[in-house]
């Protein structure tokens, strides 16, 4: 337990460094470049807003961003506001804080992703195993498609998907997470017609997540199957549904780790997928807020993101440690 | 070594598709009729006919030349920002290979701290922070954020070369580092430097394309992700303008396959025991432990794994 603790201590503090450099970075890079946010809002006003004008809004937004202050004054504030929950405010939507912008859009994200990943996972490993396993054409053709879908970009599949299903053959609604005529609420009849907007997006994200998956674990099993141990299991006449449980089970570590760093990539995975298809999620609020330059909801969308994929990272390292015990061995020097 | 080039049909297929790829992308432009890609031929979406093979796009361009010229960009864009990666990632990788001690250590620390943070919101942040965005920032953009895997990759490389026999030789006869990395450790990662540019090119590929959809492609200049950037924006694939979006779509696809392909192939060739068949591959397809990303390139859509990047040579 003891050797636990200081891999657990040596790994939070690793992380929180990495949490530190990414926070500064995703504040920091913006403002290396010449230029700064409030011009492009003023250019943007254009001819609407006379020199006097202009000028006070100017004056205006740049004590609001507090960007007459020293840099390390303005990083001092950046961060006491992040510690309190608070990204700032919207320059699209003036009055909106950002936070609010993203919790809303944040379940959308999620309902999405998380079913995805882990059907994805399931299935893929599934079929992974099974093609190392029974080899000859199930794997070849597994193989062949599986790496064929996952080296396809994500969102190349869901314009194909969207265009093949809801336009070609209108089987699903072609646009948003629910119909135009719904408000989001808790009644079955919201439900039901969320759901009918689901099925498009998440067929296109859990194919592709297959596919990787499958590839990966194939390998992996491969490998597992000339293993020594293998082999003599076999010499003492173990039966093969035992040997393929052991197989899978070690098989399986690595993709254990993938599992769980894909479910801290979910907020920023799927980005282009919710645009394809207008889904109301953290990527359709990304693409607004790029094409109306509103940078604080940007910067709290890549912070979102940063911190999801960090914290996973984290999780996976602890739980690979508690599951493996030679990684813990090797890092705490032991062997 | 030539020979099992060719007889390697994997090698054969994604070299010929890249070719043609290439050649479309080089000679399409110099056709005539297709020097202007922003000539406009036609009306919104005009569906495809004998005079425009693949219709016009949301502005009235010829959806076959601007795929030329989408092609070209995002080729020159895979290309550079591929170079700028591996560069960075090698000389990184066989520094703190090499040297050991502190100097790895400050190496290696920083190439993990680089590869915890997700390279596409550093690209998105990056992106949107520059205003004026040609295809060679883009290209250095890219490059400069996707070098971590390779570095780390390289080291783990150079870190066993270090100690062979054929090294230390060179050092009693004299040799200085500077010597030794580029005559006795370089040479032997060439195979499998090149295998790690095929796949940072790929991903190079289709990071620009997911960024260019994002808004935040090169300006002025079209290229494939651009392309569908407006197919998207416009509602080409709500309106039945399929040939806006699925010609992109496709090229990207195919790209991005042959590339993949390209590199087991490469593998397979470089590396001898990945050749066989049967129960000798199951002993081959030795895993290299502690390569590929920690983190895949978030919304690149591919992400090299540890099994594409098996070691080529081993202590």
């Amino acid at each position: 337990m003891q050797t636990f603790r200081r891999y657990v201590l040596g790994k939070v503090a690793w992380y929180l460094l990495v949490l530190v450099v990414a926070v500064i970075a995703n504040w920091y890079l913006p403002r290396l470049i010449p230029g700064n946010p409030v011009d492009i809002i003023i250019s943007q006003l254009g001819g609407n807003a006379t020199g006097e004008q202009a000028k006070h809004i100017y004056e205006v937004y740049v004590h609001e961003f507090g960007l007459d202050k020293p840099l390390w004054e303005q990083f001092l504030v950046y961060m006491g506001n992040l510690l309190h929950g608070d990204l700032g405010t919207s320059f699209a939507y003036p009055g909106t804080p950002v936070w609010t912008l993203i919790a809303q859009s944040l379940p959308w994200t999620i309902a999405l992703q998380v079913p995805a990943i882990l059907i994805g996972w399931l299935v893929g490993n599934a079929l992974g195993a099974l093609a190392a396993y029974r080899g000859g054409w199930f794997d070849r053709g597994a193989f062949l498609s599986s790496l064929f879908i996952s080296s396809m970009p994500y969102y190349c599949l869901a314009i194909l998907l969207l265009f093949g299903l809801a336009i070609a053959v209108p089987l699903f609604p072609a646009s948003g997470g629910y119909s135009f005529a719904n408000t989001p609420e808790l009644s079955s009849d919201f439900l039901l017609d969320a759901l009918g907007h689901y099925w498009l997006p998440f067929l296109s994200l859990v194919v592709v997540f297959i596919g990787g998956q499958a590839v990966g674990m194939r390998s992996m099993a491969i490998y597992e199957l000339g293993a020594d141990y293998v082999n003599y299991g076999r010499s003492l006449g173990i039966g093969d549904g035992r040997i393929v449980r052991y197989v899978f089970r070690n098989a399986a570590l690595p993709q254990v780790t993938g599992l769980a760093i894909s479910l801290g990539t979910l907020v920023g995975g799927a980005l282009i997928t919710e645009i394809v298809f207008n889904y109301p999620g953290v990527g359709s609020v990304l693409f607004g807020a790029i094409r109306q330059n509103d940078y604080p909801v940007i910067s709290g969308v890549t912070l979102i993101i940063v911190v999801a994929l960090v914290v996973a990272n984290f999780v996976v390292d602890i739980a690979i440690g508690f599951i493996d015990p030679r990684i813990r061995a090797a890092q705490s020097g032991e062997r | 070594m030539l020979g099992s080039f060719r007889r390697n049909t994997r090698f054969q297929i994604s070299a010929g598709i890249l070719l043609v790829v290439l050649v479309f992308a080089i000679v399409g432009p110099f056709l005539p009729g297709r020097g202007n890609p922003d000539a406009l031929p036609g009306k919104l979406f005009d569906p495809p006919s004998w005079r425009l093979w693949l219709g016009t796009d949301n502005f009235g361009h010829d959806v076959l030349t601007q795929l030329m010229y989408g092609t070209r960009s995002s080729l020159v864009i895979g290309v550079v920002a591929g170079a700028v990666a591996t560069l960075i990632g090698v000389v990184i990788g066989t520094l703190a290979g090499f040297r050991g001690g502190l100097v790895d250590d400050v190496l290696s620390g920083i190439t993990n701290v680089v590869l915890a943070i997700p390279a596409f919101v550093i690209l998105i942040v990056l992106s949107d922070a520059l205003s004026n965005r040609n295809i060679f920032t883009m290209a250095v953009v890219i490059g400069v954020t996707s070098w971590p895997w390779t570095a780390r990759a390289v080291r783990a490389q150079s870190t066993s070369l270090r100690v062979r026999e054929h090294v230390d030789v060179a050092r009693l006869s004299g040799a200085g580092t500077a010597r030794l990395i580029l005559l006795e450790v370089l040479p032997y990662m060439a195979s499998y430097v090149s295998m790690a540019f095929v796949l940072q090119l790929a991903a190079a590929i289709l990071a620009e394309a997911a960024l260019s959809l994002l808004g935040l492609g090169p300006s002025n200049v079209v290229s494939l992700g651009i392309m569908l950037h407006w197919a998207l924006l416009w509602e080409s694939v709500r309106n039945g303008a399929w040939w806006a979006f699925v010609p992109p779509t496709l090229l990207l696809t195919v790209i991005s396959f042959s590339l993949l392909m390209l590199q087991t192939s490469l593998n397979e060739v470089f590396n001898p025991r990945l050749r066989t068949s049967g129960a000798g591959r199951r002993r081959a397809m030795q895993p290299a432990l502690g390569m590929g990303p920690v983190a895949a390139p978030v919304g690149a859509g591919i992400a090299p794994t540890e099994a594409d990047v098996a070691p080529g040579a081993r202590p």
